[in-house]
């Protein structure tokens, strides 16, 4: 009899190709996303070396960091523009399909991957992005990586790999009311730290875990890297087949039923040994925000700054211009971002406009919703949300990364303080000097109506 | 990729945790198409002023360091962005070995991957060798591939640990593809068992 296994173990074993004599093993990739910014090197490494790309058939470009999110896309600097054209020339030399900046299905590369049915379970997943975590949710080994192995892929279709330690967080119980995934995600974090999960291959499981919708679960394994992780996995079950059946590039009909025959064995077997477990109580987790420049600097809502920090917690609250013991709630901001491939799906903008609602952007605050892909930005509109948001005074933007990462032309100018829904509040990370708390979309859309850092559930 | 044998060089003390690829290199840098130049932005935030000035304070902006060739820094070091701008940005300025208690997954694999030796020591050794660094120019730490030590300037050597695959590509400076495309039967084989066990497995049509 053979030994219980992980999701993980079955997603490894099923992509070794050849065992090394060291024991790393090359590794079958099945979907490769490319976008603008960490491909173009990697593009010229095969033109110099006279390579080809291996199978575009695995391989889909779409441009999103570096697009400005106005109406037009204008505003782009030379750079920029030059970037998104060399991503087109590459496709075009190389053979990759391509979503074009002006498509609908255009969009954040991990909010497009699941949305067309491109990332399905049981598959790996790569992508120069680290974020490619994201497309765990659907039970696929899915992580992000460097344009050196941009151009291993592209050229191979494998990748060289130690395989990861394993971990699992059981999630017990469910969350409460007014908690979303984003808090969840938060308060995991907060509680293993921002290297907590280095070396390992997180797979979330438990109650709460089981509850959330496909968005909730994207969001979790969103953030897997931000606990240091390589990757996040859920297991697939009948909310993943739901959600990707008829999906547009997800099998069809009877190949449809087939694969989900082949996902239903995927899940880990009971008794298959974790590297390391840790356990969750839903229970605990309540609306977070972070207060300093790293993801696992992260509190509830009712509590606040700790009393006694580090000398590198003490840099970053000078950063953040904020006091050891200080409340969070009340907190003044300037500017509420949401978006992201962490927070861009419509489950995400519906949680605003709910909050938006009846209700206006306080004044001298500069709200942005930025949809995760243009079929997102559709549906919301379709739904009456971008009304609800524009005349609540919130901005209606065009699809891609926008504010999450400071590089396009939303930006936080130096010493404003940002209430976001993206990932990474690190030191400039939305723009030179400009000061992130991350928070879930519910909270964000509290802070916007507010115009301080505010218990959404004081709202509802 | 550049061999990696043997450095000996100054080291530049950056005693934090969790310094990240944001950190390294901005994003707003990232727009360019080529791997070169990106050393000017190195650690941009805490280099220079928002007006563009250096920061005399920064240790790389100080005369001792300015040359320095190895980082020391502290636990987590790379964490964030798969960007692999962070290591061409190093590499740019000049430095060929970062010694941490810890390093992030992806920036350790970039690093390797750009002949930039990343070390990970035990935090009371990285503390050692921070007072080392901290001599700037009166002092040069010395790295051995070959014999996988760091030797400090009193002469104590201490060893570290590499995966064996890894420090036979940085000695000879292999290039991973052409490495895996020795295996390219393999490949193939595993693609058309892939095709014939898994025939709904869907290729991405033209667009």
């Amino acid at each position: 009899m053979t030994l219980p296994q992980t999701l993980f173990d079955k997603l490894w074993s099923a992509h070794v190709v050849e065992t090394l004599p060291d024991g790393a093993a090359i590794l079958f990739i099945d979907r490769h996303l490319v976008h603008e910014v960490t491909s173009p090197q990697a593009f010229e490494g095969l033109r110099s070396a006279g390579r080809r790309v291996r199978r575009p058939d695995c391989t889909l470009a779409v441009a999103d960091h570096n697009v400005p999110t106005s109406k037009g896309r204008v505003g782009a600097e030379a750079d920029s523009v030059l970037q998104l054209k060399t991503l087109e020339d590459n496709v075009a030399a190389f053979g990759v399909p391509y979503i074009p900046i002006n498509d609908p299905r255009q969009g954040i590369v991990h909010v497009i991957g699941p949305e067309l049915g491109v990332s399905l379970p049981g598959m790996t997943i790569v992508c120069g992005d680290s974020h490619t975590s994201t497309h765990g949710a659907l039970g696929a080994l899915a992580f992000g990586i460097g344009t050196s192995e941009v151009e291993h892929v592209l050229a191979t279709q494998t990748l060289i790999q130690s395989k990861p330690r394993s971990m699992r967080i059981t999630v017990k119980g469910r969350l409460a009311k007014g908690v979303s995934a984003k808090d969840l995600a938060l308060h995991i974090i907060a509680e293993i730290g921002t290297a907590g999960g280095t070396g390992c291959v997180i797979e979330y499981a438990g109650e709460a875990v089981r509850g959330l919708d496909m968005a909730g679960r994207m969001t979790l394994c969103n953030m897997s890297i931000e606990a240091g992780a390589r990757a996040g996995l859920v297991a697939p079950d009948e909310i993943t087949f739901a959600y990707l059946e008829g999906r547009p590039m997800a099998p069809q009909g009877a190949a449809f039923e087939e694969a989900v025959a082949y996902w239903r064995t995927l899940p880990s077997d009971p008794g298959a040994r974790f590297d390391r477990e840790v356990v969750v109580a839903a229970a605990d987790v309540a609306p977070m925000v972070t207060w300093g420049t790293s993801p696992e600097a992260a509190a509830p809502i009712n509590g606040g700054v700790p009393n006694i920090v580090s000398p590198d917690e003490e840099r970053a609250l000078e950063y953040m211009a904020l006091r050891p013991g200080q409340s969070l709630a009340g907190a003044p901001v300037d500017v509420v971002f949401i978006g992201s491939c962490t927070n861009g799906r419509i489950e995400d903008i519906r949680e605003v406009a709910r909050v938006a609602q009846g209700r206006t952007v306080a004044e001298g605050v500069r709200a942005l919703v930025v949809p995760g892909s243009g079929l997102v930005k559709a549906q919301a509109e379709a739904e009456g949300l971008d009304r609800i948001l524009l005349e609540a005074g919130f901005e209606w933007r065009e699809a891609g990364c926008s504010m999450c990462l400071g590089m396009n032309p939303d930006r936080l100018t130096p010493g404003q303080r940002c209430a976001s829904t993206s990932n990474r509040n690190f030191e400039g990370r939305q723009g030179p000097g400009g000061r992130t708390h991350l928070m879930s979309p519910a909270m964000a859309a509290a802070a916007a109506v507010t115009g301080r850092i505010t218990d959404v559930r004081e709202l509802c | 990729m550049e061999a990696f044998t043997t450095l000996t060089a100054v080291a530049a003390p950056l005693p934090a945790a969790n310094i990240d690829t944001d950190k390294i290199i901005p994003a707003r840098f990232l727009k360019t198409i080529k791997r070169s130049g990106l050393g000017a932005h190195l650690f941009d935030g805490l280099r220079y002023t928002q007006d563009g000035a250096e920061r005399p304070d920064f240790v790389l902006n100080q005369p001792a360091y300015r040359q320095a060739e190895i980082l020391i820094a502290h636990e987590n070091f790379g964490c964030g962005s798969s960007r692999e701008h962070a290591a061409w940005a190093l590499l740019d300025f000049g430095i060929r070995c970062v010694i941490a208690p810890s390093f992030a997954d992806i920036f350790h694999g970039n690093a390797l991957k750009n002949g930039i030796l990343p070390i990970a020591l035990p935090r009371a050794v990285c503390d050692a060798l921070m007072q080392d660094a901290a001599m700037g120019d009166n002092a040069r730490i010395s790295v051995d591939l070959e014999r996988q030590v760091v030797i400090r300037p009193s002469g104590e050597t201490i060893s570290f640990a590499l995966d064996p695959m890894r420090r036979h590509f940085l000695l000879n400076g292999l290039d991973d593809i052409g490495q895996t495309l020795q295996h390219a039967t393999s490949i193939a084989a595993f693609e058309e068992k892939r095709a014939s066990d898994k025939p709904w497995w869907p290729p991405i049509p033209e667009l």
